[in-house]
């Protein structure tokens, strides 16, 4: 079923009695060509492209929850390609262009909203750092912009640029950044996916892997076990969990990210703005709501929810920034599960057991990552190549010394 | 309309008046009156336009779960959005206005939106919008994100403090209903530490309201009583207007105050946040009442049954002259009772239920109330205010029995428990379908640190709905609590007379076969505009999961967070997946309880003390002399010393060339200095270090490098040998605690057993670094040392006094020219600068700052932490290969740089560049290599670390990386530019200045 605002008007004047489920409820086959383990954003998104620029059939998402109901649906939504590293800057701009214009590939909207990321600038260090950074985004294909203080000022003068503890002296600007809304993206790939004949099937959780002679044959499953000649895992902060199933112990260690959202308020903030004196980042939803976050938790854990140091921490970072902000208010925090990595980026890539593929490690900044990592994913499942944007993302990177270390922080996963 | 009575009134005195202004209209009211309830007492049932549909929206409760009643209030830097009218306190001058509306509350153009409501159903947005792409960025968004929010966002400086405080507790009860207070008086007797926590300004809840009778007395009385004797306990701490915004793991509460809201501009803090540490916490946090789904049920004059008697008993307001109260229980009988008795008519009451047969029913009819049983409301008629209702059966399908002439609507659904405080660290829930709620289930609690329940719920927030039982429950698990605690409490057994009820039927949609037209008019969520007919298109589209469902309709996200409409939607969700309740389950209950303001969050942490400000002991004398500081990580460091007009850039070019020439002086107080000390310290920072330390002599000192286990440089420095087992290690001034970190984390967490202790000692001393070739001519002007070239050689330290100061001096150089760096305690660090200033004078020392220090080590080719590095750089690429021991067996990197990338000759290694028309590089240049890449830009090949413009030279000079480095000497290469261009460089050795070292070692 074609959505379109004709589609709407018409199914107005019937008492919207025609639409029909966004995607079926499947039972599970016996067997599968495909299994994507996680029906978040990425396991959707693989699946999605698996089906459609990759020709393949057969194809199952396995969810232990409902779609959706992982990071995808809990991240702060920033999309940008602001990165630094080779082995990074050419995917996240691959992703980017892709965001460009999913809307119309996946025709569900996902409010793809480029309004401009900044990231302000307090010294001349960290002038000279996004400098640099602007020209490795440039010479990568990507847009970026060096803001003098006025300019910050026009767009943002409620900032505190005088009497603050940090003073703002300019910014980076990335014009194309910018949000989407986190659940129309899962959605819209799920929605793709199932019309293409892609099982997706929730309540399903994986608990075991079968492995014959270093090949995998398929899952167990709450549902039951359930073959597959491939399997893809894309569970984000389960990633350890699940690839423990498999033997595998991986570089990589969960921790709990938390965001916030206050009170719907007037237009406020146009586009996405990150402070990096004190670690907080904001951009005001369609609804009016600001969303904001700051660091991961500290400490390991599988709970999904955070703790007060860290909502104190954003506060006082909103508050420095922005002095008029006390008197709004927070209303409601919640936390989700990071797959941090010791260099801080991905890994998309084979494994040791013929038929088991990973994709992980994204850490706080999957989400912006999604369709490309669902296409660099599907490539990889069907070719068993890594895409030409995703060749780094190995896991014996750590081996050879290849690191993708965009903070410099080293194998500290809290730190990065 | 709604007026105030002219008896009663419980919390009102009405020996005084406040006034007060609502949209510029001046109104009074009384001391012990909410806005809410002052507004009422005007006749103002108007109260703002909801989010999606600008419908007229009227006050539906009474306290915190009121979706409705947000204004806009105060100005300037006292304005604060969103503010909810029923638990603000009045107060003389208040000034509030109403929310998201043009041009005015009465008449609003956005309610356009509400005639074209069925073409604007639940997530239409997803499904359109999408052609032709463009329009999305520059015309539907645009206008989307006009009419977003509720509130303004305020515009200026929040004119107010906040402050923060601890406390600890062996039992932390939220909630001061009689509940509440009857646990807390077992626990308090028992002798545990109790806090009391309630967010109102009065104690007791529902009781008094509801007029209990508790020991023989009214329970008014009653909570006086309880209060005086938790009073008179020392262990037992209570306090009002405190809200308990949420429970985190380990018996971490976090709690919001009111301390000057209602008495604004008084001096004291307007917040107080409480972070608590409790051994146990008590939810005793009442219930709230559900309303009902009927058609019109969001017309201004629809309130919930409890808030009309609360308004009715606590602030003598008459909500109407004649009132329908339309219910599935018996506890709404309560409302109908309190407004007759206060004069009031009552239209009807309009029972769900086939048979009413409870005392409270009995009572009504017998004060001439009509009932009707098994009877619905099938509309509402009214648009910004009820005017009748029309009555049909509750089991039919919406035909119109009967119309009813009324001007207020009191609705009850049933109670359903506060369980957020239970479920924020993952407490679980039970459906119990007697009372058609979830509550909180015993055997299921969240556990704290030791696995035993952390959380305790008692009264009406653990389903104990009626008085009689609140009170008996909270006694029950107040007893529990202490016991858990490890006292023996002894119990208590207090009796209230409370009348017997009937049980209450289930009722989510009314009437139960209600059609389309009805559906799409019954309001589930009032603030965001979500209806049935939105949950129920939401189940048809496969948004199946309760958290689909929520975030597809956004039901349950608005300011309120479900607190009303929660369960209705997902019983409604429940019906249309033929499923039962509980298999649907609830959305997670998330911190805050209520919403807590950013202020009261941060604290004092704002402005010019956001985070600590260092000051060294001279940061006096720099700021008299007019430096230009700039931030060095909680530093604040002069940048330059200009004199009169004088530019950054003259003042930075005479500052290098006097240090140069002559002589400058340095402030090097942030300096990292760390006492590493104990019979295992040279093993340890032979660790540490990739050179040996361990051989160095006391007396000595030498430049090292710190990697981190990847290999990568993370920090250098100078360490000094003090004496057999004590070392000094110098660090960035950056790095001082992370190094110092980073060593505990060794010692600590590895290698626990080596006898080495550490200090950071930075803040213990001052450092002034005296530097130029006329150095030593202004230490033998201050006098008191031999600081010749035989007696304290290059790379030296010696201890003696200086004009009269205990120092420590070093020679050691960051300039290339002779320089001293001289270590005096804290206390003598500004004295002693001066003195330096004094004694230099007549050589013409200058002090000099960050940038002219930035300028003279690159100048000599010395590597700068944080610009050379950047956590992928080997010292190797730094070609300081001379400073790694191929010696020792181990080293902190040593793995790491063995591994083959980092081992590879196609990295990227430093070499000076100079540009051949002696431009500076642009900072963070790129050098480009022949063709293109995949994205149809330059290839490079290397970039710029740092670049400067040399006074010394007077010329551009640059450091980089490039592969092949210094191999690469001779060669010209280009840098780009942002502008789009670039610029030709030539590949020079990275040392531009004194080459052979020589200056340094006179
Ligand atoms: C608070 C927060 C803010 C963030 N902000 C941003 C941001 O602004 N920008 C950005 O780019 N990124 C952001 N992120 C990161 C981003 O959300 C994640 O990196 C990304 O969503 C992860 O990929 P995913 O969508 O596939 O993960 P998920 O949505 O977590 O999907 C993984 C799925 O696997 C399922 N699963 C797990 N175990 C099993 C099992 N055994 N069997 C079956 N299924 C299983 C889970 O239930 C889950 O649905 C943020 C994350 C958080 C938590």
């Amino acid at each position: 079923m074609r959505y379109s605002g004709f589609r709407v008007i018409a199914e107005a004047l019937i008492g919207h009695r025609g639409w029909k489920p966004i995607w079926r409820d499947p039972t599970p086959q016996a067997e599968y060509d495909y299994i994507i383990i996680g029906g978040g954003g990425h396991g959707l998104a693989t699946a999605y492209y698996l089906a459609k620029e990759f020709r393949q059939a057969r194809i199952a998402v396995l969810e232990k929850g409902y779609l959706g109901g992982g990071n995808v649906g809990r991240n702060t939504t920033i999309i940008r390609s602001n990165y630094l590293l080779d082995g990074n800057e050419p995917f996240y701009e691959f992703s980017l262009k892709l965001w460009e214009g999913l809307e119309q590939d996946f025709n569900y909207n996902a409010m793809v909203s480029q309004r401009g990321i900044i990231n302000l600038i307090h010294t001349d260090a960290q002038r000279d750092a996004f400098t640099r950074r602007g020209n490795a985004m440039v010479l990568n294909g990507a847009d970026a912009e060096m803001l003098s203080r006025d300019q910050v000022r026009a767009m943002y003068p409620f900032l505190n640029f005088d009497n603050a503890r940090f003073p703002i002296k300019g910014a980076i600007m990335q014009r194309r950044g910018g949000t989407v809304r986190h659940d129309a993206v899962a959605w819209g790939y799920a929605r793709g996916a199932d019309s293409r004949g892609v099982d997706l099937i929730q309540n399903c959780e994986v608990m075991g892997m079968r492995i014959e002679n270093g090949r995998i044959r398929g899952v167990e499953t709450s549902r039951g076990f359930i073959g597959a000649k491939k399997v893809g895992v894309a569970v984000a902060g389960s990633s350890s969990r699940v690839m423990g199933m498999a033997g595998m112990r991986l570089p990589i260690e969960s921790h709990v990210l938390q965001a916030f959202v206050s009170e719907g308020l007037k237009p406020l903030i146009d586009g996405v703005m990150t402070f990096g004196a004190g670690h907080f980042y904001v951009s005001q939803s369609d609804k009016g709501g600001l969303v904001f976050g700051g660091d991961i938790d500290g400490y390991n854990s599988y709970a999904q929810r955070g703790n007060l140091p860290v909502i104190e921490d954003v506060a006082e970072g909103g508050m420095a920034l922005m002095p008029m902000l006390g008197r709004a208010r927070l209303l409601r925090t919640w936390g989700g599960i990071m797959d941090m990595s010791m260099d801080g980026s991905p890994i998309i890539d084979r494994t040791g057991i013929e038929g088991l593929y990973f994709n992980g490690g994204w850490c706080y900044g999957g989400f912006k990552a999604t369709p490309a990592s669902g296409w660099c994913f599907a490539h990889l499942l069907a070719t068993d190549t890594p895409h030409a944007t995703a060749t780094a993302y190995r896991f014996d990177r750590f081996l050879k010394g290849l690191m993708i270390d965009e903070k410099g922080q080293g194998a500290t996963p809290n730190l990065h | 309309m709604s007026t105030r009575l002219s008896r009663g009134g419980r919390l009102i005195d009405r020996s005084a008046t406040c006034r007060f202004t609502f949209n510029g209209r001046s109104m009074t009211g009384h001391p012990g009156d909410t806005l809410a309830s002052a507004l009422l007492a005007n006749d103002q049932l108007l109260v703002g336009r909801s989010f999606k549909y600008h419908r007229a929206r009227g006050l539906v409760a009474s306290g915190a779960e009121e979706p409705n009643g947000l204004v806009n209030m105060g100005s300037g830097g006292r304005f604060e959005p969103n503010q909810r009218v029923t638990t603000t306190e009045l107060f003389e001058g208040l000034e509030a206005a109403s929310q998201n509306h043009w041009p005015s509350l009465e008449f609003d153009v956005g309610v356009v939106n509400n005639a074209v409501a069925r073409f604007l159903p639940a997530g239409f947005y997803y499904k359109t919008f999408m052609f032709p792409r463009p329009f999305w960025k520059h015309v539907f968004e645009p206008v989307i994100r006009q009419s977003a929010g509720l509130g303004k966002a305020p515009k200026d400086r929040d004119a107010d403090r906040y402050e923060h405080a601890y406390a600890f507790c062996d039992l932390l009860v939220a909630g001061g209903g009689v509940a509440g207070l009857q646990a807390a008086l077992i626990a308090g007797r028992a002798g545990a530490r109790v806090i009391l926590l309630e967010q109102a300004a009065h104690w007791g809840g529902r009781a008094p309201v509801d007029g209990d009778v508790i020991d023989g007395k009214p329970a008014g009385q009653w909570v006086d009583e309880a209060l005086q004797a938790l009073a008179k306990m020392e262990n037992v701490t209570t306090r009002a207007r405190c809200m308990v915004a949420g429970v985190y793991d380990h018996g971490y509460v976090l709690a919001e105050e009111k301390i000057a809201d209602h008495t604004p501009g008084d001096g004291r803090p307007k917040k107080r946040l409480w972070r608590i540490r409790a051994g146990r916490i008590l939810a005793a946090t009442g219930a709230l009442e559900r309303p009902l789904s009927f058609a019109g049920n969001d017309v201004p004059g629809v309130m919930l049954a409890g808030a009309m008697r609360d308004y009715v008993v606590n602030h003598a307001i008459s909500p109407g002259d004649r009132t329908v109260v339309v219910t599935n229980n018996d506890d709404a009988y309560r409302t109908a009772i309190a407004l007759k008795e206060a004069g009031l008519e009552i239209a009807c009451v309009i029972d769900a239920r086939a048979i009413v047969s409870g005392a409270l029913p009995a009572k009504a009819r017998a004060m001439g109330i009509r009932v009707e049983a098994g009877r619905a409301v099938v509309k509402v008629k009214g648009g910004k205010r009820v005017t009748g209702v029309a009555m049909g059966l509750q089991a039919g399908e919406g035909a119109v029995l009967e119309e009813i002439a009324c001007d207020a609507v009191a609705m009850s659904g049933g109670w359903s428990p506060v369980v957020h405080l239970w479920s924020h660290c993952g407490g679980k829930l039970i459906w119990d379908e007697a009372q058609a709620h979830f509550r909180p289930d015993a055997t299921r609690p969240p556990t704290n640190q030791d696995g035993a329940p952390m959380v305790h719920a008692a009264g009406a927030a653990n389903g104990a709905l009626r008085g009689d039982a609140a009170l008996a429950d909270g006694a029950r698990v107040g007893l529990e609590a202490a016991q858990a605690l490890g006292l023996t409490p002894t119990a208590a057994s207090p009796t209230a007379e409370v009348p017997e009820e009937a049980a209450m039927e289930a009722v989510w949609i009314m009437p139960q076969g209600a059609g389309p037209q009805l559906r799409m008019k019954m309001w589930l969520d009032f603030q965001n505009d979500v209806k049935v007919s939105d949950v129920q298109l939401a189940a048809r589209e496969g948004y199946e999961s309760v958290e689909h469902t929520k975030r597809y309709t956004t039901l349950g996200m608005a300011t309120d967070q479900g607190k009303l409409s929660n369960i209705n939607g997902l019983a409604v969700l429940a019906k249309s997946l033929n499923a039962g309740i509980p298999q649907v389950g609830t959305t997670t209950f998330r911190p805050p309880y209520t919403p807590v303001t950013f202020g009261a969050l941060a604290g004092e942490s704002r402005g010019e003390i956001f985070q600590p400000l260092r000051r060294t002991p001279m940061h006096g004398w720099h700021e008299a002399q007019g430096a230009y500081m700039e931030p060095v990580g909680l530093w604040r460091r002069p940048y330059c010393y200009p004199r009169g007009n004088e530019s950054h850039e003259a003042a930075v070019r005479r500052e290098v060339l006097n240090t140069r020439n002559g002589v400058g002086l340095l402030d090097a107080s942030t300096l990292g200095k760390i006492i590493v000390k104990g019979p295992d310290a040279g093993r340890f920072l032979d660790m540490l270090y990739t050179n040996v330390m361990s051989s160095l002599p006391v007396g000595k000192c030498r430049y090292g490098l710190m990697c981190n286990e990847q290999g990568f440089l993370s920090d250098d420095g100078v360490v000094a040998r003090i004496d057999e087992d004590t070392w000094l290690c110098h660090t960035t001034s950056g790095g001082a605690d992370r190094i110092h970190a980073w060593m505990e984390d060794w010692l600590q967490c590895e290698w626990w057993d080596w006898q080495v202790y550490t200090a950071n000692v930075t803040e213990q001393y001052a450092q002034v670094a005296v530097v130029g070739p006329k150095a030593r001519l202004v230490l033998e002007k201050l006098g008191g040392m031999d600081v010749s070239k035989e007696t304290l050689p290059f790379m030296q330290w010696a201890d003696g006094t200086l004009g009269g100061f205990p120092v420590r001096i070093y020679r050691i150089s960051f300039s290339g020219e002779l320089s001293y760096e001289i270590a005096v305690p804290a206390s003598h660090g500004a004295a002693f600068w001066e003195a330096c200033v004094a004694a230099g004078a007549e050589f013409g020392a200058m002090p000099y700052g960050t940038e002219a220090l930035h300028v003279l080590r690159a100048e000599k080719g010395f590597i700068m932490i944080g610009d050379e590095t950047d956590g992928t750089v080997i010292p190797q690429d730094l070609n300081l290969g001379w400073a790694i021991s191929k010696k020792k067996a181990d080293y902190l990197g040593k793995r790491g740089q063995e591994r083959t990338y980092l081992a590879s000759p196609d990295r990227w290694k430093l070499a000076g560049f100079e540009t051949l028309d002696g431009s500076v590089i642009p900072d963070g240049a790129y050098i480009l290599a022949p063709g293109f890449n995949a994205n149809a830009q330059r290839n490079t090949q290397g970039r710029v670390t740092s670049t400067y413009f040399s006074p010394t030279l007077g010329r551009g000079i640059c450091m980089g990386l490039i592969r092949g480095g210094l191999d690469r000497i001779g060669e010209e290469v280009e840098f780009n530019t942002t502008s789009g261009g670039t610029v030709k460089a030539r590949v020079v050795d990275p040392v531009f200045y004194d080459k052979d070292g020589e200056k340094q070692n006179v």
